[in-house]
C-alpha cells in the first residue's frame, strides 16, 4: 500500500507567532546520532551527536576546518552533490531518517532551507528569485502573496516593494543576503540552515541580520555556523563547539546552553577557544 | 657620471650608469612582429578587394535587383539569367536541415556534459566530440552520398523519396559535423555559470532537471545563442558536403528531398570549370562569394558580441 | 504551519526527470553513433582496396591500376610548405599581440577583431582570395604548390595565432620579470625565456592547425588542384593535387570501383590525421609544464 502523497496545505494568512516554547518540549527538529562524513575515503567528521530544537538558534562554532559546514550540509543532504562524499550514522528529521534508501534528497531540501556564506541570488528579478522555490514545489496560492509574505518575514518588504521587477543584482550585499533568506523562507520550511551568513557583509548589515534571526526564531529552528564568537554568544540559545583530533578528523567537543559554553565550559579546549587563547 | 666615493674599495671599478643607447635591433624586431600580426588585416583587406572588383563589374552588367531577387540562375546559358535566389534558398534549406540536428543534439550534449556527466564520463566523451569535428568535410560528403541517401530512400515514408542528390542528406550530415561546435561553446557558457547559483537552487529543493533548464541554461543564454549563430555561419559556408551530396543544378525549391545547388557549391563548381579571367562566368564566382562573405561576416560579428556579453556578466 | 513529513519522491517528477535525462543521452548518442556508422561504412566500403597499392600507384582512368601516390605526395608538399609559412608568421603575430601590443590602441584592437573574424570565414572564400591574388592577378603563380600553400597558410593562420597566444599567456609573468630584472632586453627575454616555455603549447596548436589544412579541399578546388595529376610535385611551381581533392575526384566518377578507391584513400587520410593528432596529444602530455 503506497503512502499517500502529502499535499502541502494552502498557506493560511499569517498565524500569530508561536509563543516562546520551552526548549525541551516535544521532539527535536533534527537528531544526529553517530554521524560521520568522509570525502574520497578520508574522514572529515566523526561521532557527531547533536540535537536541533524548534524555536531555537543552535550555533556551531570552532576553528576552521573542523567540519562545521560539513555537518550543516548533512542536514539537507547537500553533501550528496559532492561526488565521493559518504555519510554514515543517523540523521533524523522529526523522527524520519533522511538518509533512508527510499528518501529522495530533493524532497528533504524542500522542507529545510539554507542560506550560504556569500549571497547567491539568481540573475532574475527580485520577484522571480523569491517565487522560484514555490514554483518549483508547485505550491498553490497567489505568488504575489507568497512573495510578499516571505519578504516581510525577512524584513525586506518595505525596501523593495516598489521594485520587485528589478534585477536582484542591483541590491547591496546586505540586501542580497536578506533576499536569500526570504527566498529560503518562501518554501515554508520549519528549519533554516545558515553557513556563516554574515561573514561577507559589513557590520551594519550583520547587525540587521542578527536582529532578523532573533525575530525568525519565533517561528523557525535555526542552525548557524559561525566563526564570530560574539555573534554566537549574542544570538544563539545553544552552542556546539567543534575541534579536530590528532587524526585531523572533526568532532563535537561539547554542546550546551550558550551561556554555559561561554561562561563556564566543561572542557578546557572549549575554554581555550572561547576566551581567545586558541583558534 | 657618478664620482667614486672615498669609501669604495680600490679593487672594484666604479660602476657607471651607461648612456641609453637606442636599441635598433629591438625596434626592428618589434616592427617585424607587427608585420606578422598585420597579415591578418591584410588578409581581410585582400578578401574585400578581391571580392569587390569583379563584383562591381558584375553589377555593372546585371542590376542588383535582378541579382538578389531573380528566380533563375543560368549564368552560362544564353540568354543568361542571374537571379541568385535559387542558390540562396538552397543554402537556407540545407542550413535548416543541419540546424535540426546540431541545435537540439548539440545543446543536449552540452547540458549532459555540464550538468549530468561524472568527470570520468566527461573526459571520455569530449575527445569523441572533437574527433567528429576533425573529420574532413570530403569524408562527410562521401558518407552522405554513399550511405545516408540510400538509407533515407529505404526508410522514406511519405511523398517522393529523396533523389540521389538531395539537400536533406547533406544537411543532416552537416548537422552532425557542426554538433561539436554547438556542444563545446554552449558547455563553455554553462561552465561559466557560478557553482553558487546551482547550490542555491538545489538547496531550495530543485531537481537536476530544474536546475539545468531554469537556472543554468537561462544564465548561459547569450553564450548558447552565440554558438547557434556560429553554427548557422558554418553551415552557410560549408562547401564539400553540398558539392558532393546536395546537387549541381540550381533549383528554387524548399523541398529538402530534391537536389539543389547552394551558393558554396556553385562557387566551387564554377571554379572547377576554369573560367577565363574577366569573363562574366568568372565574375559570378566573386559576386556570389561577396554575398556569402557578407552574410557570414554579419553573423560572426553578432556571435563575437554575444560571447563578449556573457563573458562580462560573470567577471 | 505546514507539513514536516518528507514526501515520497513524486512520480511525476521522477518521470519527467527520467525522460529529460534520456533525451540528453540520445543527444550524445547521435554524435557517437553517427561517428561509428561513418567509420565502419568507410572501412567496409574501402576494404578491398586498402593495401599498399593505394599508396604506391598513381591515378589512372582504369580503377584497377589507380592509386593515390601523387595526391599523398602533393599533400605532404603543400602542407609542409604551409607549415613553413604559417608557423613563423603565426607565432610572430602571437608574440607581438601578447608581449608588445598596447591593448588600448585602436590598431591592435583592429588586429584582434580581424583574427577572430577570419577564424570563422568560410574556407571557400579563402579560395577566392587565393584565386584572385596568388593564382591569377597580383602574384600570378598559376595553379601551383606555392599558391596552394600560401592560401592554406592564410586559412589556418588564425588557429596558429590563437593557440600560440594561449601558450604564451600560460607562461607566468614572474619568469619575464626575473629575466628583465637581470638586465635582459624585451626580445632577449622573449627569445630565451618565454618562447621556450611556450613551445609545447605552440607545437600542439600548430599540429592541430595543420590537421585542419590536410583535410581542406574547398579552397584548393578553386585553385585548380583538380586536374588529372599523375606525378609527384617536384618544385614550388609544380602543379599538384592533394588527398581530399583526389578523393573528391574519385567520388565524382560514376564507376563503383572508383568509390571503393575513394573509401580506401579516405582511410589513408584518416590514418594520417590520427597520427598527427596522436603526436600532438603525446607532445602535450609529455611536455606540458605545470607552472
Amino acid at each position: 500500500m503506497s503512502e499517500p502523497v502529502v499535499q502541502r496545505p494552502v498557506l493560511a494568512p499569517d498565524a500569530p507567532p508561536a509563543p516562546d516554547a520551552p526548549a525541551s518540549l516535544g521532539e527535536p527538529v533534527f537528531r544526529l546520532r553517530g554521524v560521520g562524513v568522509a570525502y574520497g575515503g578520508t574522514p572529515a567528521v566523526r561521532d557527531i551527536d547533536l540535537d536541533v530544537r524548534a524555536n531555537e538558534i543552535t550555533a556551531l562554532i570552532g576553528p576552521s576546518g573542523c567540519g562545521k559546514s560539513t555537518v550543516l550540509r548533512c542536514l539537507n543532504r547537500m553533501n550528496d552533490l559532492v561526488l565521493d562524499a559518504r555519510v554514515g550514522g543517523q540523521v533524523l528529521y522529526h523522527g524520519q531518517d533522511i538518509y533512508a534508501s527510499h528518501v529522495d534528497p530533493v524532497e528533504v531540501r524542500k522542507l529545510v532551507g539554507m542560506v550560504f556564506q556569500k549571497p547567491n541570488p539568481f540573475p532574475k528579478s527580485i520577484f522571480d528569485n523569491i517565487a522560484f522555490g514555490p514554483r518549483v514545489l508547485g505550491m498553490k496560492g497567489s505568488m504575489d502573496e507568497i512573495v510578499e509574505r516571505a519578504l516581510r518575514r525577512a524584513a525586506l518588504w518595505d525596501e523593495v516593494k516598489d521594485r520587485l521587477e528589478q534585477s536582484a543584482y542591483g541590491m547591496s550585499g546586505g540586501q542580497q543576503q536578506r533576499l536569500c533568506i526570504a527566498r529560503a523562507l518562501a518554501t515554508d520550511p520549519d528549519v533554516i540552515l545558515m553557513d556563516e551568513p554574515c561573514s561577507a557583509l559589513d557590520p551594519i548589515s550583520t547587525a540587521r541580520i542578527e536582529d532578523l534571526l532573533l525575530e525568525l526564531r519565533r517561528n523557525y529552528a535555526i542552525v548557524i555556523v559561525t566563526h564570530n564568537m560574539q555573534q554566537a554568544a549574542r544570538v544563539s540559545d545553544r552552542t556546539a563547539f567543534f575541534t579536530v583530533d590528532e587524526a585531523r578528523v572533526g568532532h563535537v567537543v561539547e554542546m550546551d546552553a550558550t551561556e554555559r559554553i561561554f561562561q563556564n565550559p566543561a572542557d578546557p579546549r572549549t575554554e581555550a577557544y572561547v576566551t581567545g587563547k586558541v583558534g | 657620471m657618478s664620482t667614486t666615493t672615498a669609501s669604495s674599495s680600490p679593487s672594484r671599478p666604479a660602476r657607471r650608469l651607461g648612456e641609453a643607447r637606442p636599441r635598433y635591433g629591438e625596434r626592428v624586431i618589434k616592427a617585424l612582429l607587427l608585420l606578422c600580426a598585420a597579415v591578418s588585416v591584410a588578409t581581410t583587406a585582400g578578401i574585400v578587394v578581391a571580392l569587390a572588383g569583379p563584383t562591381i563589374e558584375f553589377l555593372g552588367e546585371v542590376p542588383l535587383n535582378d541579382f538578389l531577387f531573380g528566380t533563375d540562375w543560368r549564368p552560362l546559358f544564353s540568354p543568361a539569367d542571374f537571379g541568385v535566389l535559387p542558390l540562396v534558398t538552397a543554402t537556407i534549406v540545407v542550413t535548416a536541415c543541419a540546424l535540426v540536428v546540431c541545435i537540439p543534439f548539440g545543446l543536449g550534449s552540452a547540458v549532459y556534459l555540464s550538468e549530468y556527466a561524472r568527470p570520468g564520463v566527461r573526459k571520455a566523451l569530449k575527445p569523441v566530440l572533437e574527433v567528429l569535428a576533425g573529420i574532413p568535410t570530403v569524408v562527410y560528403g562521401f558518407f552522405a552520398l554513399t550511405f545516408l541517401t540510400p538509407t533515407l530512400e529505404k526508410v522514406w515514408l511519405f511523398g517522393d523519396p529523396p533523389s540521389v542528390f538531395n539537400a536533406l542528406a547533406a544537411g543532416l550530415v552537416m548537422g552532425v559535423m557542426i554538433l561539436p561546435t554547438v556542444a563545446s561553446l554552449s558547455e563553455d557558457a554553462m561552465a561559466a555559470v557560478p557553482q553558487s547559483l546551482r547550490q542555491g537552487a538545489y538547496a531550495l529543493g530543485a531537481s537536476n532537471r530544474i536546475v539545468a533548464t531554469k537556472i543554468v541554461v537561462p544564465a548561459a543564454l547569450s553564450g548558447i545563442v552565440a554558438s547557434f549563430v556560429l553554427a548557422i555561419s558554418r553551415a552557410v559556408g560549408e562547401t564539400m558536403i553540398v558539392l558532393i551530396a546536395a546537387g549541381g543544378t540550381p533549383n528554387l525549391s524548399l523541398n529538402p528531398a530534391e537536389a539543389m545547388q547552394t551558393m558554396t557549391a556553385f562557387i566551387a563548381a564554377a571554379g572547377l570549370g576554369d573560367q577565363s579571367t574577366g569573363s562574366i562566368g568568372y565574375q559570378t564566382i566573386f559576386a556570389v562569394g561577396a554575398l556569402l562573405f557578407i552574410a557570414t561576416f554579419v553573423m560572426n560579428i553578432f556571435s563575437i558580441r554575444l560571447v563578449r556579453k556573457y563573458r562580462e556578466v560573470y567577471e | 504551519m505546514s507539513t514536516t513529513r518528507i514526501a515520497p519522491a513524486s512520480q511525476r517528477e521522477r518521470a519527467l526527470g527520467g525522460l529529460f535525462r534520456a533525451a540528453l543521452l540520445v543527444s550524445v548518442a547521435v554524435g557517437i553513433l553517427t561517428l561509428v556508422w561513418l567509420i565502419l561504412s568507410i572501412l567496409i566500403e574501402g576494404g578491398p582496396r586498402i593495401d599498399g597499392d593505394v599508396i604506391a600507384r598513381f591515378p589512372s582512368s582504369n580503377p584497377e591500376l589507380a592509386g593515390a601516390q601523387s595526391a599523398i605526395m602533393g599533400t605532404i608538399w603543400v602542407v609542409g610548405l604551409t607549415a613553413l609559412i604559417t608557423i613563423p608568421v603565426g607565432v610572430g603575430a602571437a608574440v607581438y599581440l601578447e608581449e608588445y601590443a598596447d591593448r588600448e590602441r585602436w590598431w591592435n584592437r583592429l588586429i584582434e577583431l580581424n583574427i577572430q573574424n577570419l577564424a570563422a570565414v568560410p574556407s571557400i572564400v579563402y579560395g577566392i582570395l587565393g584565386l584572385a591574388f596568388f593564382v591569377r592577378g597580383f602574384l600570378g603563380l598559376g595553379q601551383t604548390v606555392l599558391a596552394a600553400a600560401l592560401t592554406l597558410s592564410l586559412l589556418v593562420l588564425p588557429i596558429v595565432i590563437i593557440s600560440s597566444r594561449e601558450a604564451i599567456r600560460a607562461v607566468p609573468d614572474s619568469i619575464r620579470h626575473g629575466a628583465l630584472a637581470l638586465g635582459a632586453t624585451q626580445w632577449q627575454t622573449i627569445w630565451r625565456q618565454v618562447l621556450p616555455g611556450a613551445i609545447p603549447g605552440m607545437a600542439t596548436g600548430s599540429i592541430l592547425a595543420l590537421s585542419r589544412a590536410i583535410g581542406e579541399a574547398a579552397p584548393l578546388v578553386l585553385l585548380g588542384g583538380l586536374t588529372f595529376i599523375t606525378f609527384n610535385p617536384e618544385a614550388l611551381d609544380s602543379a599538384f593535387t592533394v588527398l581530399p581533392i583526389q578523393i573528391f575526384n574519385w567520388i565524382s566518377r560514376p564507376q563503383e570501383e572508383f568509390h571503393v578507391l575513394a573509401a580506401a584513400a579516405i582511410v589513408v587520410l584518416l590514418v594520417l590525421l590520427v597520427a598527427m593528432n596522436a603526436v600532438a596529444i603525446f607532445l602535450r602530455n609529455k611536455y606540458q609544464r605545470k607552472w
